[in-house]
């Protein structure tokens, strides 16, 4: 599904992800923590593609194709979808026009047949009584005005009309509520298939309590510095980051 | 006077002789002021050279009427009183009949007044315009021979909108409209106008010197949507000029297309306590096209609100002016006033002067003001295009997005419907990149 090979990639000049590998398989759930400012999200962005990031090294294949040498919106279409820590507002723009737009250049280029108004309408509606989010949310601007737990029901909204081989969640639980946490974890769980993998950026334990991960990988610096099963997770929420750094400069 | 004003100052006009010392006064007041240049502080980004271009003379008579499809021109949803006016002259036969106009509410050209009529439009008329600095609006009142009176009664409502459209078709010769609206709504009257300005297919050469006067009684509440959506080549200097009573209400909306020179001047006066106005507009240029707004608030008492956003989108190699000012006098205490005048650029070659004024006299005031000139947001960008949204259909939407705000805000729904198409195909000829946004 993914594979990200000696990934080196720099903002402004400053080198952030340092030799990045990790391979994820079609079914597989992964779970990245880690220190705030070790590039988490910035692993995220440069997948997507975000203006501003630059590979300076490294590889990363998708789905077999060279994926840095993809336009961030064929990247989406190919089935990458981003959950962002911080969704943005666009006002003026509404959510439903918002979601039927990216519904439809996807199915376009799937090569599935356009989805009809009243059927979008249809499921768009199912979508966010499963995320519980008011349906009075598809006519307001994108995200404009919504509190931090209703943009993160919003982007798993998003992954749901838009059903993504990958999803990347940067940290959808971060200020949830247990009530909003166990939405975003039922919506995760729902799409979960053979043929679909996550990559769950988080700080805590509790959400990996409702999804479980095959995989619980450490980012430090840049770099994936530990890999463990979800253990790892139980083991990071008792004794923190500490030891792991330590461990690291003492093996240096 | 120069050689460009005398050019469009025409004895041709023969109005009424009631309105003769009205004229005559305009007149020598016209003869005093000097055409505005680069030098002139209110003029400094609008050049008046495509005045020069052609000779823009009244049109002595009314010109035959050609069977155009006007069909078109006409907003859907909106159940309005219409007038009419084809290149300056009233047709009655595309206008509402006026026989069933509510008592207490008087609509009328000035060549029809009554003679009681012709008492309150002297008495008005010309009083909400300080003339001396709006040369254009002088010369308006200098050469004026008709007008529209429009007088909404103690406590009455205007049942519907009234909606006047101004349309200039392409005739055989340069010509100049000489347009002029007086509307007085009296204590605790309610009213909504509509003023339009089109152009039609065959691109005329126009020059429309316009004129609107309110009077807002104490407790009135007006609605007034100016929309300026001639083609390029048609001129326009308009000014509009309100003067508030003490809790009356203002809401107003305007819309300008650029064109070779468009100019408006919109000014509220505060002269009672506790008055409102709420101004929105929105810009768009494109070509090598050019708008100004120049906007002036007169808080001359105290307890009065001002709230004003104005947008524009200024692409390829046109340019945008606005300049909004707002005069908080002595005595004008509790003023709360705000102002915002956001820009978006889509080219490297479009240009925008933008220029919040806030004068302030009295201490105990709230005011707030921003003008910002930006590209599109790389986040939104980035944000619809992670979504699948390609960067060209992200684009449009994202460039109407900028201008919708206010277009969503628009209380006449009608009218809202109307625009929203309309601008929206001014972003791109291709119905693919518009499809989600239809
Ligand atoms: N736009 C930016 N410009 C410069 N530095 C940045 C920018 N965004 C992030 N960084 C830096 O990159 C590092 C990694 O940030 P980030 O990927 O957001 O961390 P995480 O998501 O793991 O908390 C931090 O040191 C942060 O300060
Ligand atoms: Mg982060």
């Amino acid at each position: 599904m993914l594979s990200i090979n000696n990934l080196h990639a720099k903002i402004d000049d400053k080198l952030i992800l340092k030799e990045l590998n990790l391979q994820v398989n079609a079914g597989e759930v992964h779970a990245i923590m880690g220190p705030n400012g070790s590039g988490k999200s910035t692993t995220g962005h440069v997948l997507s593609g975000r203006d501003g990031y630059e590979v300076v090294e490294g590889s990363v294949s998708f789905l077999g194709k060279n994926l840095l040498e993809m336009d961030t919106e064929e990247r989406a279409r190919e089935g990458l979808f981003l959950a962002f820590q911080y969704p943005v507002e666009i006002p003026g723009v509404s959510n439903m026009e918002f979601m039927k737009a990216a519904v439809d250049a996807v199915r376009e280029h799937r090569g599935q047949e356009a989805i009809d108004a009243v059927s979008f309408l249809k499921k768009t509606r199912e979508f966010c009584k499963a995320v519980n989010l008011d349906q009075n949310f598809l006519k307001r601007g994108v995200n404009e005005g919504f509190s931090g737990g209703e943009k993160k029901r919003n982007e798993i909204l998003q992954m749901m009309l838009l059903e993504p081989k990958l999803c990347i969640l940067d940290e959808t639980d971060s200020g949830l509520d247990i009530d909003a946490l166990q939405v975003v974890a039922e919506g995760v769980n729902s799409l979960r298939s053979p043929e679909r993998s996550f990559l769950i950026v988080t700080h805590y334990q509790r959400l990996l309590d409702y999804i479980e991960p095959d995989f619980v990988h450490v980012l430090a610096g840049g770099k994936i510095v530990k890999s463990g099963d979800k253990s790892l997770a139980l083991e990071l929420e008792e004794k923190g980051y500490g030891w792991i750094e330590a461990s690291l400069s003492g093996a240096a | 006077m120069s050689e460009v004003l005398k050019q469009l100052y025409s004895d041709k006009y023969r109005g009424p002789a009631w309105l003769e010392a009205f004229n005559q006064q305009a007149r020598s007041q016209c003869s005093e002021l000097v055409l505005p240049g680069r030098k002139t502080e209110n003029w400094k980004y609008t050049s008046l050279r495509a005045l020069e271009m052609e000779q823009y003379q009244p049109l002595a008579e009314k010109p035959a009427l050609v069977d155009h499809d006007l069909a078109h021109l006409s907003i859907p949803q909106l159940d309005s009183i219409d007038l009419v006016f084809i290149n300056g002259y009233f047709e009655a036969a595309l206008s509402s009949d006026l026989s069933m106009l509510p008592q207490g509410v008087e609509i009328c050209l000035f060549s029809e007044a009554s003679t009681t009529q012709q008492t309150i439009i002297l008495q008005k008329l010309g009083g909400a315009i300080e003339q001396n600095k709006h040369l254009f609006a002088c010369l308006n009142s200098a050469q004026l021979s008709d007008g529209l009176f429009v007088n909404i009664g103690k406590n009455c409502v205007l049942p519907k909108p009234l909606q006047i459209v101004h349309i200039n078709t392409g005739i055989d010769q340069a010509y100049a409209v000489n347009q002029r609206l007086l509307l007085v709504a009296e204590q605790n009257s309610e009213a909504t106008v509509v003023e339009r300005f089109l152009t039609d297919d065959d691109g005329p050469a126009v020059f429309t010197n316009g004129v609107s006067e309110f009077y807002v009684e104490a407790d009135a509440r007006l609605s007034h949507y100016r929309l300026n959506m001639e083609q390029e080549e048609a001129l326009h200097i308009g000014n509009i000029s309100a003067l508030m009573q003490r809790n009356a209400q203002l809401n107003s909306f305007s819309l300008g297309l650029g064109g070779k020179l468009k100019r408006l001047d919109l000014t509220v006066e505060y002269r009672g306590e506790g008055a409102e106005a709420k101004l929105n507009g929105v810009y768009l240029t494109q070509n090598q096209q050019h708008i100004d707004y120049h906007t002036c608030i007169e808080h001359a008492v105290a307890h009065c609100t001002t709230s004003e956003v104005f947008r524009g989108i200024v692409a390829d190699s046109s340019k945008a002016v606005f300049n909004g000012r707002i005069h908080i006098h002595r005595d004008a205490q509790k003023t709360l006033a705000q102002l915002s005048n956001k820009n978006l650029l889509t080219s490297n070659k479009a240009e925008v002067d933008t220029k919040p004024e806030l004068e302030i006299y009295a201490d105990d005031v709230q005011c707030a003001h921003g003008a910002t000139v930006a590209q599109l947001d790389d986040n939104s960008m980035h944000y619809l295009r992670t979504r699948g949204v390609s960067e060209a259909e992200a684009r449009v939407m994202l460039s109407f997005a900028f201008i919708n705000e206010l277009i969503n805000d628009i209380k006449l729904s009608a009218i809202a419907d109307y625009l929203r198409p309309e601008l929206v195909n001014m972003f791109s000829t291709d119905d693919g990149l518009k499809r989600h946004l239809l």
